[in-house]
């Protein structure tokens, strides 16, 4: 095995797709993973994936996680994990802390496919145990096979926090409520009809006030929101739950980014701020290239067609796939990525996306 | 729980009005229930989807291009097998069979809870809103290993309650 060429920073759902593809066509890839194992947040993904049949939908996403690691392993792929990487420096150089030391690396192309981090939703008595992501919670209940409490309240009817109340369920849990601030549910309707049925009301236009407990939460106090998002008075209700899940958005984790100088761009619809990438995921930087959550807010789905789109083009770029082949390669990913865009839920994110690219072009 | 006054619809309660599964290109209409056991489908927004297409032996569902066009359902074609059930993503794919007897139909459904019911149980059948309804009995539980862990139970229901019964409420260990 010679020289590393491409590290990847990531292995989630977009880093191995990269690393796959560019170990494919015969680049030497290494991802790097700051977890114990790869697979970002496949592994805590047991309900079956929406998409095209043709492409695994159907398939729960811990299974795609299962034959992603596979696929790595047959391509060649090497990963380092429990590394951090915690800096990237002029010349595509990374700082990593393994276990005990620190090293410095460095290799012609990087792929960042950090993903992305769970925002946090500010309210009195919002640190006390027992208030945490839905991410965390799912990390909790089907990774860890640790129930964080018996019964919860879920703040955001968008995909997470519709499909963590029903895996809460389906752990034994039970959920009092879903509450929403915006007047009408973000997530698939599927998602919100099977909590429905499992019997999980959803107030839209409502919020967590307050928790209250002593050493943790005991209570939540949510109550109803008006048309400009204040609490109206005299709606106020108590729940008697013992953990208050936050499913109120992500964030892309733009650090590594940042300090490398990509140019970004702020765009909502994408999660906030995102560095600017071409139709190749190559950000405004030669050579680094940016895939998945990173490079906007969407799926694991979606996360992995940007990954593959990734590692053939820094494969294409190392020249291991000639012009020809590479790009009939990427019409096809590009043709399922943008088939997975459309429709009232794609739309926004299709158009913001556009953005990102003409954004690249600039300069 | 107080339910504040709200429009109907799935995007504002999570439950699909008439209106939209009356629309909906998946949901057959009365006269093809009659005819026997078929599946329905209560799929009735554009998210980018199509296993059913594939699942259906008979070629009963198509979606076609782009994979948000709702699912359209050909019910003369569908024999009522059911494998479609346990495939959808989003579990929203029913059977409906209201010519099992007299006064009972029966519905079938997707179920990932545990623990699972029995053959024979008496259960308590759920409208879309996870309101009990009525008793059910619990006449097949299929769970092959193509399902991929996606149980489908089937009940019995009073007919009248065969479009309102969605599933059963949770057991409890």
């Amino acid at each position: 095995m010679g020289k590393t060429e491409i590290y990847v920073v990531g292995g989630g759902s977009a880093g191995m797709a990269a690393a796959i593809e560019a170990a494919r066509a015969g680049a030497k890839v290494t991802v790097i993973d700051e977890n114990e194992r790869p697979g970002g947040q496949l592994f805590k993904q047991i309900h079956k994936f929406f998409g095209s049949g043709v492409h695994r939908a159907g398939t729960r996403g811990v299974q795609i996680g299962r034959a992603l690691l596979k696929e790595a392993e047959e391509a060649g792929v090497k990963t380092r994990l429990n590394t951090v990487v915690y800096g990237i420096y002029p010349g595509k150089r990374l700082g990593l802390i393994c276990e005990d030391h620190t090293e410095e690396l460095a290799s012609p192309i990087i792929i960042l496919a950090t993903g992305a981090s769970e925002n946090a939703l500010a309210f009195t008595g919002w640190t006390l145990p027992g208030v945490m992501g839905a991410g965390a919670t799912q990390t909790l209940i089907n990774i860890n096979r640790v129930l964080p409490g018996r019964r919860a309240l879920m703040v955001g009817a968008g995909n997470v926090g519709l499909i963590v109340t029903y895996q809460l369920l389906q752990a034994g849990a039970d959920v009092a409520a879903i509450v929403e601030g915006l007047p009408y549910i973000g997530g698939y309707g599927v998602h919100a009809s099977k909590v429905r049925r499992a019997g999980v009301p959803i107030l839209t236009s409502h919020t967590v006030l307050r928790a209250e407990g002593n050493e943790s939460v005991e209570r939540a106090v949510i109550a109803l929101m008006d048309e400009k998002w204040q609490p109206v008075a005299g709606t106020e209700e108590v729940l008697e739950v013992d953990t208050i899940c936050l499913a109120v958005g992500l964030s892309p984790l733009a650090e590594l980014a940042w300090m490398a100088g990509c140019r970004f761009s702020y765009l909502p619809a994408l999660g906030g701020w995102v560095p600017v990438h071409d139709e190749n995921m190559e950000s405004s930087l030669q050579g680094i290239y940016v895939a998945g959550d990173l490079a906007g807010i969407e799926e694991a789905s979606t996360a992995m067609e940007e990954g593959r789109l990734a590692g053939l083009s820094a494969a294409e770029a190392l020249g291991y796939l000639s012009l020809e082949v590479a790009e009939a390669r990427k019409i096809e990913v590009r043709e399922r990525l943008a088939a997975l865009r459309i429709g009232s839920f794609g739309d926004g994110r299709a158009i913001a996306k556009r953005e990102l690219l003409r954004a690249r072009c600039k300069k | 729980m107080k339910q504040v006054a709200k429009k109907e619809g799935v995007r504002t309660t999570g439950i699909p009005s008439k209106e939209e599964l009356e629309a909906s290109p998946g949901y057959p209409n009365h006269e093809a229930l009659e005819r026997g056991p078929i599946v329905v489908i209560e799929c009735v927004q554009d998210i980018p989807c199509n296993p059913c297409e594939m699942a259906c032996p008979k070629r009963a569902i198509t979606v076609g291009n782009p994979i948000t066009q709702l699912p359209v359902f050909y019910a003369e074609k569908c024999d009522g097998c059911g494998i479609c059930i346990p495939i959808c993503p989003g579990q929203a794919i029913f059977r409906v069979d209201i010519t099992y007897a007299e006064d009972k139909a029966t519905v079938s459904f997707p179920y990932e809870f545990l623990p699972m019911p029995k053959k024979g149980d008496m259960v308590q059948g759920v409208n879309r809103a996870g309101e009990a309804v009525c008793e059910a009995e619990v006449l097949r539980i299929q769970r092959p290993k193509k399902f991929n862990h996606t149980a489908v139970i089937t009940v019995t229901v009073p007919k009248n309650l065969a479009m309102e019964v969605r599933s059963i409420k949770r057991l409890k260990p």
